[in-house]
C-alpha cells in the first residue's frame, strides 16, 4: 500500500519558524500522530550552518557588517552540511517522513532526495546529475541543489533547497557547503527566464511522491 | 554493561564522525533517549541509548571519526563506576574515591606514588565484573584506540607493558607496531604504566594548572590548518640575501613628496614589489604551481602582500601586478592593506595569489623563515632594513642595508634557481633605475 504524504506550500517562511515548525512535526511524526510530511517554502535571506558550526563559520566570507547591510540573517542548525544560504525564489523543501522500515539508510535517503531534484531539472531539459563525493545535483560543474538533512529515528527533517529564480550573488558571501572551487547555478540562469515558484513545486511534489512511493 | 557503537546508518556507510554528545560521563540515560548525535555525509542523524542505565564511559571524543561498530561508549548499570573521561575538567569527579565497593578489586596506586604522571587522567577504572583474563595485573587502562586495542588482542599484548608516546602516555599504533617488532612479547617486569619517554609530548594543560584557556578565533583556527598543510605539502628550504638598499633609500627621500601629492606612500615595500614582479617575469617557475606531475605556470603575476592585523594575518592580493606601475602598486596595496584592517576586503582579494611578500621586518626581525602559502611555490620575507656597517672597496662605509630571505618549495625549485631570483631582486633594488617610478 502506497504511504500517504501531506504536502504543505507555506509560502515564505522565517528560518527561525520554519525550524520550530519542523521540531513539532518530527515530534508528532515520531509519535504517529501524522502522516508523512512534505513542507514547500521559501526563506528571507540567510545563511545557516551545519552541525560543525565551527569549521562552517570560516566558509563565510563576507564580514558581519556587510551580512547586515544586506539584511542577511545568520542562523545555526542541526542539519548535516557545512553552510549554505536560503532566500527568495529558492524553493526549500523539508520533508518530515519516516524512513522505517523499508528505506532506513542515510545514504540512500541523500541519493533519493538528490533524484527528485534531477528528475526536476529534467523537466527544464537539463541533465543534472551527481558528483562522486559531493553531495546535491549538478548542472555540469554548478551546483543547483542542496541538501543538508538531519535524522532523529529515522524520522527526517531539513532537506534541501533548490535554486529556481535564486539570486546567486548572495552565495558570493560564502563558499557553498565548503566547496570552494565549484559555482552555483539556478533554472532561471539556465533558462534565461524567471520561472514559477508554483509550477517547479507542482514537479517537486509528483516527482518526491515516484521516488519515495508516496501518495499525495 | 553494554556497549554502545557507532551504528550503520546506510549499506555503503563505513565510518561515522562524533558531533555531539548530548550525555556525559555519570548521566542516568533511559532507553532510547538520544545519546550522542553523528555526522555521515550531509546527514546529521541523534542516535538513541540502546539501554537503560548510566553513561560510565565514552570513547570516542566529539570530533573523532569511527567506523561503524566500533564501540563508541558504555553504559553501566545504575551506580556503576564512572572511567576516568578524557576531558579534564571532569578528572576530579572521577577520582579513585568514587570507585564503589562492588567493583572488583582493583590495584588504584595513589596519585602521590606517580608524580611524574601528573598530566595523565586519573586512572580508568573498569568496572567490568570479568576478571582480567590471562592473569594479567589489571592496571589502570590506558586511553587507547580501537585499532590500537584490536591489535593488542589479536597479539594477545598487554598493552600496559607498552610504552606509550601519545599524548599523555597514550600507547600509539606506531609504539604498539614499534614494540611488537623488537620482541615486545619478551618478558619484561610488569610495571605500572610506564612513564612518559622522555621528550614524549605531554597534555598542554595539567590538570589544576593555573592556566586560562580559550577558544582559537576562526582566522586563528584557519591559519593553523594553513601553515600545517603547507609544511606538509612542500619541501621548504630557505636562502637569505643581503641586499644593499642606500640607492633606493636616497631616491624614496628624493621621490617621497611627489608620491604624497598623489595620496600615495613611497615605502621600501613599492620598489621590492617592482623589483618582484620584474624578476617573477624573467624566473617565472617562481610564480608557478605543481599540480600533481605537471607545473602550471601562472600567467598573471598575482602578488600576495601579508598585512598584520592585530587579530591575526591577511594576505591580500594584487591582481595583474605585472601591469602596474610602482605608483599604481603602492597604491593597491595601501588600499588593500587598509581595507583589510577595516575588514572591507572582498573575497576575491584575498584569492589567487601566485606569489607572496610578508615583512618581518617591521617588526624587527633580521629575517624570517616563511612558510609557503599554497597552492604557491614561494615566498619571499623582507628583514628589517637599516643602516649597517659595510665594507666597500676596502674602506668601511655606512649603507641602508637589509635581508631578504626566500622561502621555496625543493619539490619543484633548486637551490640553483631560487638564488637566481633572488639575484634578481637583488640586483634591481642595488641599481634601481631612478626612471623606472
Amino acid at each position: 500500500m502506497t504511504r500517504r504524504l501531506v504536502v504543505r506550500r507555506l509560502g515564505v517562511v522565517g528560518y527561525a519558524d520554519g525550524v520550530e515548525l519542523q521540531r513539532a512535526l518530527v515530534a508528532q511524526r515520531t509519535a504517529g500522530e501524522i502522516d508523512d510530511t512534505l513542507l514547500l517554502l521559501q526563506h528571507p535571506h540567510v545563511l545557516t550552518f551545519g552541525v560543525k558550526a565551527g569549521e562552517s563559520r570560516q566558509h563565510v566570507l563576507a564580514t558581519p557588517e556587510r551580512l547586515a547591510m544586506l539584511g542577511v540573517e545568520l542562523h545555526e542548525t542541526g542539519r548535516g552540511g557545512d553552510v549554505t544560504y536560503h532566500g527568495p525564489g529558492q524553493i526549500v523543501g523539508y520533508p518530515i517522513i519516516s524512513l522505517k522500515p523499508d528505506r532506513c539508510d542515510v545514504h540512500l535517503y541523500v541519493r533519493d532526495l538528490e533524484e527528485v531534484m534531477i528528475r526536476v531539472a529534467a523537466e527544464y531539459g537539463f541533465q543534472a546529475g551527481r558528483s562522486p563525493g559531493l553531495t546535491g545535483a549538478w548542472v555540469g560543474a554548478e551546483k543547483i541543489g542542496a541538501i543538508g538533512v538531519r535524522i532523529q529515528r529515522w524520522v527526517t527533517s531539513h532537506g534541501f533547497a533548490f535554486n529556481v529564480n535564486t539570486d546567486l550573488d548572495f552565495f558570493r558571501l560564502i563558499v557553498p557547503c565548503g566547496i570552494s572551487d565549484r559555482g552555483v547555478t539556478s533554472l532561471r540562469r539556465l533558462t534565461g527566464r524567471a520561472i514559477p515558484i508554483p509550477e517547479v513545486e507542482d514537479h517537486f511534489v509528483r516527482h518526491f511522491c515516484a521516488v519515495f512511493a508516496r501518495e499525495s | 554493561m553494554a556497549d554502545v557503537v557507532m551504528p550503520q546508518m546506510g549499506e555503503s556507510i563505513a565510518e561515522g564522525t562524533i558531533v555531539r554528545w548530548i550525555k556525559k560521563v555519570g548521566d542516568r540515560i533511559d532507553r532510547d533517549e538520544p545519546l550522542f548525535e553523528i555526522s555521515t555525509d550531509k546527514v546529521d542523524a541523534e542516535i538513541p541509548s540502546p539501554s537503560a542505565g548510566v553513561l560510565v564511559e565514552i570513547r570516542a571524543k566529539e570530533g573523532e571519526t569511527v567506523p561503524v561498530n566500533s564501540v563508541v561508549a558504555v553504559i553501566g548499570e545504575a551506580g556503576a563506576a564512572v572511567a576516568a573521561p578524557a576531558m579534564i575538567e571532569t578528572v576530579a569527579a572521577a577520582a579513585p574515591s568514587r570507585v564503589p565497593s562492588a567493583a572488583p578489586p582493583v590495584p588504584v596506586p595513589a596519585p602521590a606514588d606517580r608524580p611524574a604522571r601528573a598530566a595523565v587522567p586519573a586512572p580508568a577504572v573498569e568496572a567490568s565484573a570479568a576478571p582480567p583474563a590471562e592473569g594479567a595485573v589489571a592496571l589502570p587502562r590506558q586511553r587507547t584506540s580501537p585499532l590500537v586495542r584490536k591489535i593488542a588482542k589479536e597479539h594477545r599484548l598487554d598493552l600496559a607493558r607498552v610504552p606509550g608516546t601519545g599524548l599523555g602516555g597514550r600507547v600509539t599504533k606506531d609504539d604498539i607496531l614499534g614494540f611488537m617488532e623488537k620482541g615486545g612479547q619478551a618478558a619484561r617486569p610488569i610495571a605500572f604504566p610506564a612513564a612518559p619517554t622522555p621528550g614524549a609530548p605531554t597534555a598542554a594543560v595539567k590538570p589544576g594548572g593555573n592556566v586560562e584557556v580559550v577558544a582559537l578565533s576562526v582566522m586563528r583556527k584557519k591559519i593553523a590548518e594553513h601553515m600545517v598543510f603547507s609544511r606538509r605539502t612542500s619541501a621548504h628550504v630557505h636562502s637569505v640575501f643581503e641586499v644593499d638598499y642606500t640607492r633606493v633609500a636616497k631616491i624614496r627621500e628624493a621621490r617621497r613628496a611627489d608620491y604624497e601629492r598623489q595620496g600615495v606612500k613611497l615605502t621600501y615595500m613599492s620598489f621590492l614589489m617592482k623589483a618582484t614582479v620584474d624578476a617573477l617575469k624573467a624566473v617565472p617557475i617562481i610564480n608557478s604551481s605543481l599540480d600533481g606531475d605537471n607545473i602550471v605556470y601562472k600567467k598573471d603575476i598575482n602578488l600576495g602582500i601579508a598585512v598584520a592585523l592585530d587579530w591575526g594575518l591577511i594576505v591580500p592580493v594584487i591582481t595583474h601586478a605585472e601591469d602596474k606601475s610602482m605608483l599604481g602598486l603602492s597604491r593597491a596595496i595601501q588600499d588593500l592593506a587598509a581595507r583589510a584592517r577595516s575588514k572591507q576586503l572582498k573575497p576575491d582579494e584575498v584569492q589567487g595569489g601566485t606569489f607572496t611578500i610578508t615583512n618581518p621586518g617591521v617588526f624587527g626581525a633580521l629575517f624570517g623563515m616563511p612558510i609557503i602559502s599554497q597552492p604557491q611555490v614561494a615566498i619571499m620575507g623582507v628583514g628589517n632594513i637599516e643602516k649597517r656597517v659595510a665594507v666597500m672597496e676596502d674602506a668601511i662605509a655606512i649603507r641602508t642595508k637589509g635581508y631578504l630571505s626566500l622561502g621555496y618549495d625543493h619539490r619543484l625549485i633548486d637551490g640553483a634557481v631560487a638564488d637566481e631570483f633572488m639575484s634578481h631582486v637583488k640586483k634591481a633594488i642595488e641599481n634601481f633605475d631612478p626612471h623606472a617610478i
